[in-house]
């Protein structure tokens, strides 16, 4: 019989158990007090980025029973049952408690004022959003933050996200104290005093009041802050509302042992409301290793808790701070090895035994790039030359070094991985590993391995050029060869393939030269370019005129209707807001050109690796809601874009509000208005790996907003490998998206005013395909099915009725021997 | 059988031709100038259409790249490279008088 689990908490911890035992033969119940889906924590500062919650979401997951909105209150542990707010009552074979924390709030009189809030959800920050915008001073808000460790710096950054200016007010006499020390925290506090921080250490507040609209916080210090709004973030303690009669950890949690079990055999417990073996943890990573834990518990393993690295590396207000293993020097005999450079701004602390030989821990602040390298020697023999000032870090890791911390995957996983042919690339590893899945820190350094492993994938395009895509482009703009043949005979070998032929036509077409189907690039295009037409399985081909906008008007939708029936073309609505009509035989496509021209269509390059639409909601014209012009604006978009070849297809979409009706998040360049003007997006991808794109400017003004795409889309045209979409190319970019930032925003590099004006020469020189070969006898006389019997049709095309339409008649595939 | 004029040909391009008996030949204009003919049907997906594929060259060796799936197919002998077990028919073909014919 089914054997039910059910799990008390849908945050991080939970969402992971779920995700592993989902396909098990468990039945599992989920109580979720948020009515939000699962997200995504640690990035919760992020979320002030463009309040989107949809960033933050955790993957759905299928295979378990999800009650959202539903608090657990009670547990029957004599009759296995769990109930919820509602009255309902499930019973369980199996419990698992993953009910988080909750913040701690010191006994500050007035702290539950109106305008003093926590740091933990979504909701939290949607109400400290809330006081904010009420705030009306003039200029710039004020706000405090209580607590000035790792949480109390995310709840700063969160706060200068929505303008205010936050004073960080620390009892310890330095930020970050659980994991840095004196040295490093006197860095850290002097970098984020320059990011309109205001650092108070070793001290408290003893009141907070309401003055008018203001709020007063007196500090023990003697200093009075006048401020808008109060955020507490001085902590957490393990959340054991839902009493179950067990027995408490001496710093509260669930007390599990090693396997994460509490006395009742029955009940589990993960995750921060968690005391394994007495011990609480307040990160991430050892939430999923206990969760890993019971999945294996659950499925009759034996697996236990191997105790927990708090290493920690991140990002905090553009400051890189890393801590790991005896930060502290608490061993017996210790020795630090201190380079503090004020100039640099970089502070590194080593932490050896008394022997010099092995390394314990060490902070890094300022500078936390050899974090991946020294972290996985912890508790290993120490490279000399790491002792030396300035001393080297590149380093060889042992095999049992942990190199992703999040899902505790070793160095020797990884490589065997590779070794075995098992994975080629990040992505792979990723998936058959796991490794890089949780933060994403160590994506780097599984890039390294892969290197190391001698998998350093050749960037040759084929066997006939030994140059990469981007090369070549650089090769064909500076000597301008024009012609395929010059360009082998003088920079690579033999008469080219399928790869090649297309990828050297369409780095042609972007510099600009005449129709893709003149008389020396004929041959080089892939069947679809060819026949400025898809291919489809039975060899006809799709036809689809561009609808700019996928705005059009009731005459033009006749006229597509009167054509699909005169041809008989099976007629099916695109996801990009336009019509693919099937069917159409090499000699139909130029007299169905030529209907579709006449009316005011033109090629709407469904076929080209190019811009396909530029997908749009109705935006202000019609909605309610609509805060922008998003059809305008996409009209203009599609059709300054259109025909633009690039190493992929490009797709793109204008949302008219942030509700987002376009998905433009979800293409490799998308648009979404704001009260102020636009948000731009790059590099999203929907298809084999979804990707959300990120936000490259926000408030622009059109002209603006089109300035930097038409530098991001000349730019990845420029650099990007063949058949790499924006978000491959995104995420293999060096310095990815802030390095983006730097050369189409900021022209770091210096190229935006050519950039500019590529895209400029493209526009003006734009002509319509379709038309360009109705026009010239000899590209027309290329499409006729047979050359000795014109109009003749293909004897193995034939159809049948499906739904009212004609669809392909299957080919008798001939038996193929494999 | 006539299948065209020469002149008609391009170097690396195809072109399809119709038999009595309704069958398709895909011919060939190499970049040296030498003319192949091969069955037009793809064997991988049925259908007829090897007469648009890319032509070119693996290792030296002159191929036509089925436009479906992508699999290369070599001119001179009709063997699929992707996959050894697998071949089209080669049609004997010559050029007399200006004129492309099958034999």
């Amino acid at each position: 019989m089914t054997q039910t689990l059910v799990v008390v908490g849908n945050g991080m911890v939970g969402h992971r158990l779920v995700e592993i035992l989902r396909d098990s033969s468990w039945r599992i119940v989920v109580f979720g007090e948020e009515s939000r889906p699962a997200y995504d924590r640690v990035a919760l500062s992020s979320y002030v980025d463009n309040w989107n919650f949809a960033d933050l979401e955790l993957p759905t997951l299928g295979g378990c029973e999800l009650r959202l909105g539903e608090k657990a209150v009670s547990v029957d542990r004599a009759r296995k049952v769990v109930v919820g707010a509602s009255g309902v009552e499930v019973s369980y074979d199996a419990l698992v408690l993953a009910t988080g924390s909750v913040p701690f709030v010191p006994p500050v009189p007035g702290r539950d004022l109106p305008g003093c809030h926590v740091y933990r959800t979504v909701d939290d920050l949607d109400e400290i959003r809330a006081t904010v915008e009420e705030a009306s001073r003039p200029g710039r808000r004020s706000g405090m933050v209580l607590g000035g460790g790792l949480l109390g710096l995310e709840a700063a950054n969160a706060l200068r996200g929505m303008g205010v200016s936050p004073h960080v007010v620390e009892l310890a006499p330095r930020l970050m104290p659980i994991q840095v020390d004196d040295g490093g925290a006197g860095l850290l506090k002097r970098l984020v005093e320059k990011l309109d921080l205001t650092v108070h250490t070793g001290t408290s507040a003893s009141s907070i009041e309401r003055d008018g609209s203001r709020l007063i916080a007196k500090l023990a210090s003697g200093l009075e802050l006048d401020l808008d709004v109060v955020v507490f973030s001085a902590g957490i303690r393990p959340r054991t509302d839902l009493d179950l009669g067990l027995e408490l950890g001496p710093r509260g949690g669930y007390l599990v042992d090693a396997a994460c079990r509490t006395a009742d055999p029955h009940v589990f417990a993960i995750g921060e409301c968690a005391a394994v073996e007495g011990v609480t943890y307040g990160l991430v990573a050892p939430g999923y290793s206990m969760a890993e834990v019971v999945a294996d518990q659950l499925s009759g393993g034996a697996r236990v808790f191997p105790g927990a690295d708090v290493s920690t590396k991140l990002k905090l207000l553009g400051v890189d701070v890393a801590s790991f293993g005896d930060a502290h020097a608490q061993t017996e005999g210790a020795l630090e090895v201190v380079v503090n450079n004020a100039v640099a701004g970089t502070y590194s602390k080593l932490v050896v035994s008394d022997d010099a030989r092995i390394l314990l821990g060490g902070v890094l602040v300022g500078d936390a790039s050899s974090y991946l390298s020294l972290r996985p020697l912890v508790g290993k023999e120490v490279p000399a030359a790491l002792l030396q000032p300035g001393g080297a870090v590149d380093v060889e890791m042992p095999a049992d070094a942990q190199v992703c911390s999040c899902l505790a995957v070793t160095k020797q996983t990884i490589t065997d991985a590779i070794q075995s042919g098992v994975a080629c690339d990040v992505a792979e590893l990723k998936a058959c590993t796991k490794a890089g899945t949780g933060c994403g820190s160590c994506v780097p350094m599984l890039k390294k391995l892969l290197t190391e492993c001698g998998v350093e994938q050749s960037k040759a395009l084929c066997e006939h050029f030994t140059y990469s895509r981007a090369e070549l482009f650089e090769i064909i703009r500076a000597t301008r060869v024009a012609t395929f043949s010059a360009l082998i005979e003088k920079h690579g070998t033999g008469r080219g393939c399928d790869i090649c032929k297309p990828a050297v036509a369409s780095i042609l077409a972007s510099l600009g030269n005449g129709h893709i189907l003149g008389e020396t690039q004929v041959s080089l295009q892939d069947t679809n370019d060819r026949f400025l037409a898809n291919l489809q399985r039975n060899g006809t081909y799709s036809v689809v005129p561009r609808i700019p906008g996928g705005e059009i008007t009731p005459e033009k939708l006749i006229v597509i209707g009167e054509v699909a029936r005169d041809y008989g073309l099976y007629t099916k609505i695109t996801g990009g807001q336009r019509i693919d009509l099937f069917g159409a035989t090499v000699d139909q496509l130029p007299e169905i050109w030529r209907r579709l021209v006449d009316a005011g269509f033109e090629s709407g390059h469904a076929y080209g690796k190019s811009l396909r639409t530029v997908k749009s909601c109705v935006g202000t014209t019609w909605c309610r809601y609509g805060v922008q012009d998003s059809v305008g604006l996409a009209i203009e978009l599609e059709l300054r874009y259109r025909g633009l070849r690039s190493p992929h297809k490009l797709k793109s979409a204008v949302s008219g509000c942030a509700r987002e009706c376009a998905e433009a998040r979800g293409k490799d360049f998308g648009v979404i208005a704001t009260e102020n003007g636009w948000n731009l997006y790059v590099g999203g991808n929907g298809g084999f790996t979804p990707r959300h794109a990120d936000l490259l400017v926000s408030d622009v003004d059109t002209e603006e907003l089109i300035r930097v795409i038409d530098r991001f889309l000349m730019f990845y045209i420029r650099t990007a490998d063949r058949l790499q979409r924006t978000s491959a190319w995104l995420e293999a970019l060096d310095g990815g998206l802030d390095h983006l930032r730097e050369v189409v925003v900021d022209d770091k590099l210096g190229i935006c005013a050519e950039l500019e004006t590529a895209m400029e020469s493209h526009v003006s020189d734009y002509a319509d395909e379709w038309r360009g070969v109705l026009e010239d006898p000899e590209k027309l006389a290329r499409f006729t099915s047979f050359v000795n019997a014109p109009g003749v049709p293909d004897p193995t095309i034939s159809f049948r009725a499906e739904r009212g339409q004609r669809v392909p008649v299957s080919l008798g595939i001939p038996e193929v021997v494999r | 059988m006539i299948v065209c004029d020469f002149d008609v040909l391009r170097p690396e391009q195809g072109v399809a031709a119709l038999r009595p008996d309704g069958s398709q030949v895909a011919v060939f204009l190499t970049a040296e100038g030498s003319v192949h003919a091969l069955d037009n049907i793809d064997p991988f997906s049925g259908a007829a259409v090897l007469s648009r594929g890319i032509v070119g060259d693996r290792g030296g060796v002159p191929v036509v790249v089925s436009p479906v799936y992508k699999q290369a197919f070599e001119l001179a002998t009709g063997k699929c490279l992707d996959e050894p077990s697998v071949s089209v028919a080669v049609h004997q073909v010559r050029v007399r008088d200006g004129v492309v014919e099958l034999t």
